[in-house]
């Protein structure tokens, strides 16, 4: 169908001018320019406010996107012509801010190593080793914490807060102050003891100001105020925020003039011990006061293991490792390898994720399995409901048959209720001790429907059935109506059986009509995410599949999301970002085939 | 042409009225046994909710006689929970659907139009990567997508993470992708005619669109904005990962709270709270019934 009158914008001979006005839109309206002018000028008032934003921050990349953004929009919507544009817009800027960055992002993820323990740049993972890499020193004194200021008030970001170490055994009082000092406050030992020892109840400023609490049970008192010092009350205490208690437990505290490495830190605000460090970073760079993490960010450096004096060096996985060295061919960092440190950077592994997907002996099998599932579970899902909806529609394609509306009104019911609901009521329903269905369906069997793996994928595809049957039986019903009835008759004259016409006629017709909307189907089971991770999670978990957790009746989709958001054995986003392509690979090409095979797509010319 | 064949049938209809009752049964008799059934099948599940939102007791798993007593408290304990602001869930989903669903409708009806009405470079392969975008799994950019609203949401915290107004803007990325070719189905049912006769008399495109195009196609439109309705106070994933105060969840998010948890699991809110998510969106349904096939088959079924 090519209409000979639609020019495109280059051809301007004269002969054709009033025909191209036509089809630009005709002449505009006064109230139309001034419409869409009004509408722009809202548009670039907001856009030019959130760019002086920008601009305000530094945020170059945004300001000079946004910029773009704008100039686009106003050349496209104050020019004559171009009518396609005027209307793809608004959908191809969301489509491109939302989806194809997001599409493009996984795209780049996929080559990385992005993940829990891959989740920042070097300098980062460097800061947060400092922080992670010492542990308590074998028989420290566990000191009790309390928390003081000068006023007893907790300021904005918490940066007043002190502490009052009490060694509940010597009788030690420490004051902790903000600025990272400690100081013993030393004449009070003998005055803390004796309080401990005749455990007074009464709480009385001793002879060195310090206030005791002495109901902490036999033998033991704290120091919670000290000469200059207030306790912060509980009401103030509410304003501890979780940034403000993780600075808080953050603070390192020079625990001896001998030994500079050792310092004490009280990480849950209640008990403070002694720490060593187990590593120490050498960089060749000064220490700048302003800016302690800079050094962090010294190519050159390294860690030392304070135990042996080897060091840790940068390696290619973005891990920490002796000698820099990688061991294996995917090597990971587990729990207890004393070769690498566990913090790690986001590095490119090129196509290492690929490597394991296809590679992986630990994953093939659950991987197979989940794979045959997932279009298993696709295809009977369409099948099984399709058939489902035809013979319903079937069934009442009886013109004598009354109350064919009350029937379809009700029928549709599990259709027009919310999705996700449907599948925590299910779950209910499935339980395999309490549910309806065991108990009162099946008169009290115990049938494990959601906790074994046979019975489960059956729920699942009963269950999805319920949910899908309404839908092929309205679009079934439909097409069947489309069907001219002249074809019928005439089969019916020409003396073929119900059965005949069905075969031969009517399914032909349907599966030309309905074709597309079985593919959509087929490709939105393929991904039913909904449907399993709320029915069954992906459950039971097969516990032979170590470490991916792969579970019985898992899908493609829900086994990736384990990979990238389960919090069991840490994230790995690089590793799903793979995954997600390649099933967006699979699902797409799917489609286009069996669209292409169908002929769904010829009108599109 | 309905009416013809009504009335042709009116005298048989009345001829047939004489049946044996066991004739009666092998036409159309069982045909009513199995619809019953399948009646049944399809709202026991829905009953059960129904009568596990009215009986009265906090039982941790509900009750499995159905509809044993009747009372309301459920409903009055839903609305009464400060920790748990329903009715907050209740306006959030509302608001974040009907803003979604009449945005993303009238977005793809835009770009519809051009598909359908305009010719111009790059029309196919425009309308054919809108179907290969759809099909990647939104659900797999989340991690996109929380960087994204965390860095906004440095900037500009009303369109950050946590917020209604950025979970609505993600769901509007996916509008074109979602309903750009069913709509194209529709449009193309309407005759290419009734638009060139309205051009030659003078209308200009926006007037062919909006009052010609998007009028006759507007139950079609209807259908279109409940269905996309449905599927975005359905959503989970994406709603769970952007919301995260009690106050700021949607039905979707908050009600999974209520059973969630082994060991305060509480059906008989749960099912309370169902119950009322639910009526709107059933009530709309059977209103626009009539429409929904025409709705569904997206132009496909010319009849």
């Amino acid at each position: 169908m090519t209409n000979p009158l639609a020019g495109g914008p280059d051809r301007s001979n004269v002969k054709r001018k009033t025909v191209k006005n036509l089809y630009d839109g005709g002449t505009p309206s006064l109230r139309g320019t001034l419409f869409k002018i009004t509408l722009l000028a809202i548009l670039d008032a907001v856009t030019i406010f959130v760019l002086f934003i920008l601009f305000m921050q530094h945020l170059w990349v945004a300001f000079a996107v946004g910029l773009f953004a704008m100039l686009v929009v106003n050349y496209l919507y104050l020019r004559r012509g171009g009518l396609p544009a005027k209307y793809l817009a608004p959908g191809v800027i969301l489509l491109i801010a939302f989806q194809i960055y997001v599409l493009l992002f996984s795209a780049y993820t996929a080559f990385t190593n992005y993940g829990s323990s891959h989740n920042g740049s070097e300098q980062l993972a460097v800061t947060a080793l400092n922080e992670a890499g010492s542990q308590p020193v074998d028989g420290s004194v566990q000191y009790d914490v309390h928390l003081v200021s000068a006023t007893g008030t907790v300021n904005a970001d918490g940066s007043n807060i002190g502490f009052l170490f009490t060694d509940p055994v010597g009788g030690k009082v420490l004051l902790a102050d903000p600025n990272l000092k400690l100081t013993e406050i030393p004449a009070c030992s003998t005055a803390v003891q004796q309080v401990i020892k005749t455990n007074a109840t009464t709480v009385t400023p001793d002879q060195c100001g310090l206030k005791m609490l002495t109901d902490l049970g036999p033998n033991l008192a704290d120091a919670i105020s000290a000469p200059g010092w207030k306790a912060i009350s509980i009401a103030e205490s509410n304003k501890v925020s979780t940034d403000i208690s993780n600075k808080l437990a953050g603070r390192h505290y020079p625990a001896s003039s001998s030994d500079q490495s050792l310092f004490l830190q009280t990480q849950d605000l209640t008990t403070a011990i002694t720490y060593q460090p187990q590593i120490i970073w050498v960089s060749s760079m000064k220490a700048d006061p302003n800016d302690p993490q800079a050094i962090y960010a010294d190519p050159k450096g390294y860690f030392l293991r304070v135990a042996d004096g080897k060091k840790y060096l940068p390696a290619q996985d973005g891990y920490f490792r002796i000698d820099g060295k990688i061991p294996g061919k995917f090597g990971a960092c587990g729990e207890g390898d004393a070769d690498c440190l566990n913090i790690g950077w986001e590095v490119q592994v090129g196509m290492r994720n690929f490597a394991t997907i296809f590679g992986d002996q630990q994953l093939r099998a659950p991987l197979l399995k989940i794979i045959s599932w997932t279009f298993l579970f696709a295809a009977s899902t369409v099948f099984t409901t399709f058939v489902a909806g035809l013979a319903i529609a079937l069934l009442f394609n009886d013109e004598r048959m009354k109350g064919k509306k009350i029937y379809r009104s009700l029928m549709i019911l599990p259709y027009a209720f919310p999705a996700f609901l449907s599948a925590y009521v299910w779950r209910g329903l499935l339980n395999k001790d309490e549910g309806f269905i065991n108990q009162v369906i099946l008169h009290g069997a115990h049938i494990p429907w959601l906790t074994e793996e046979t019975p489960a994928r059956f729920a699942v595809l009963l269950v999805n059935l319920w949910l899908g049957f309404p839908y092929m039986f309205l679009i079934t019903t439909g097409a069947l109506q489309a069907i001219p009835a002249e074809l019928v008759e005439s089969a019916t004259i020409d003396g073929a059986t119900p059965w005949q016409i069905l075969r031969q006629i009517k399914l032909p017709l349907l599966f030309v009509s309905l074709a597309p909307l079985l593919i959509s189907s087929f490709a939105f089971n393929f991904n039913n995410f909904t449907l399993i991770y709320l029915l069954t999670g992906g459950g039971p978990i097969d516990s032979t599949t170590s470490g991916y957790d792969a579970g019985g009746t898992d899908i493609l989709i829900t086994f990736v999301y384990k990979i990238a958001f389960s919090t069991g054995h840490g994230r790995d986003y690089g590793l799903a970002s793979a995954f997600s392509i390649l099933i967006f690979i699979l699902v797409a090409t799917f489609s286009l085939v069996s669209f292409r095979r169908t002929r769904t797509l010829e009108d599109v010319n | 042409m309905a009416n013809a064949t009504a009335v042709i049938e009116q005298p048989l209809k009345m001829k047939k009225k004489r049946r044996t009752p066991l004739k009666w049964f092998l036409t159309t008799g069982w045909r009513h046994l199995v619809g019953l059934a399948l009646i049944l099948y399809a709202i026991f599940p829905i009953l059960y909710i129904l009568s596990t939102s009215l009986f009265p007791n906090n039982s941790i798993e509900g009750t499995n006689t159905l509809f044993a007593a009747i009372s309301f408290q459920n409903y009055i304990n839903l609305f009464s929970d400060p920790a748990r602001p329903f009715g907050l869930w209740y306006m959030n989903t509302v608001i974040i659907g009907l803003v979604t669903s009449v945005l993303s409708v009238f977005i793809s009806a835009l770009a519809a139009y051009a598909f359908s009405r305009l010719r111009f470079r790059g029309r196919r392969g425009g309308l054919l990567s809108l179907i290969l975008i759809q099909m990647f799994p939104s659900l797999l950019g989340l991690v996109a997508i929380f960087g994204m609203l965390t860095e906004i949401g440095k900037i500009f915290p009303a369109f950050g993470l946590d917020s209604v107004l950025g979970l609505i803007m993600i769901y509007l990325g996916g509008s074109l992708g979602g309903g750009t070719y069913l709509m194209y189905g529709f449009f193309n049912t309407v005759p290419k005619e009734l638009d060139e006769a309205a051009k030659l008399d003078g209308a200009t495109h926006t007037q062919i669109f909006y009052g010609i195009i998007m009028r006759l196609v507007s139950p079609v439109l209807a259908v279109q904005m409940l269905l996309s309705y449905i599927g975005i106070t359905s959503d989970y994933v994406l709603a769970s990962v952007v919301l995260s105060k009690p106050e700021s969840l949607t039905l979707a998010v908050g009600l999974q709270q209520f059973i969630s948890d082994p060991y305060s699991k509480d059906w008989s809110m749960f099912t309370a709270g169902a119950v009322l998510a639910a009526i709107p969106v059933v009530t709309l349904f059977m209103f626009l019934q009539r429409y929904i096939v025409s709705g569904l088959l997206g132009g496909a079924v010319k009849g």
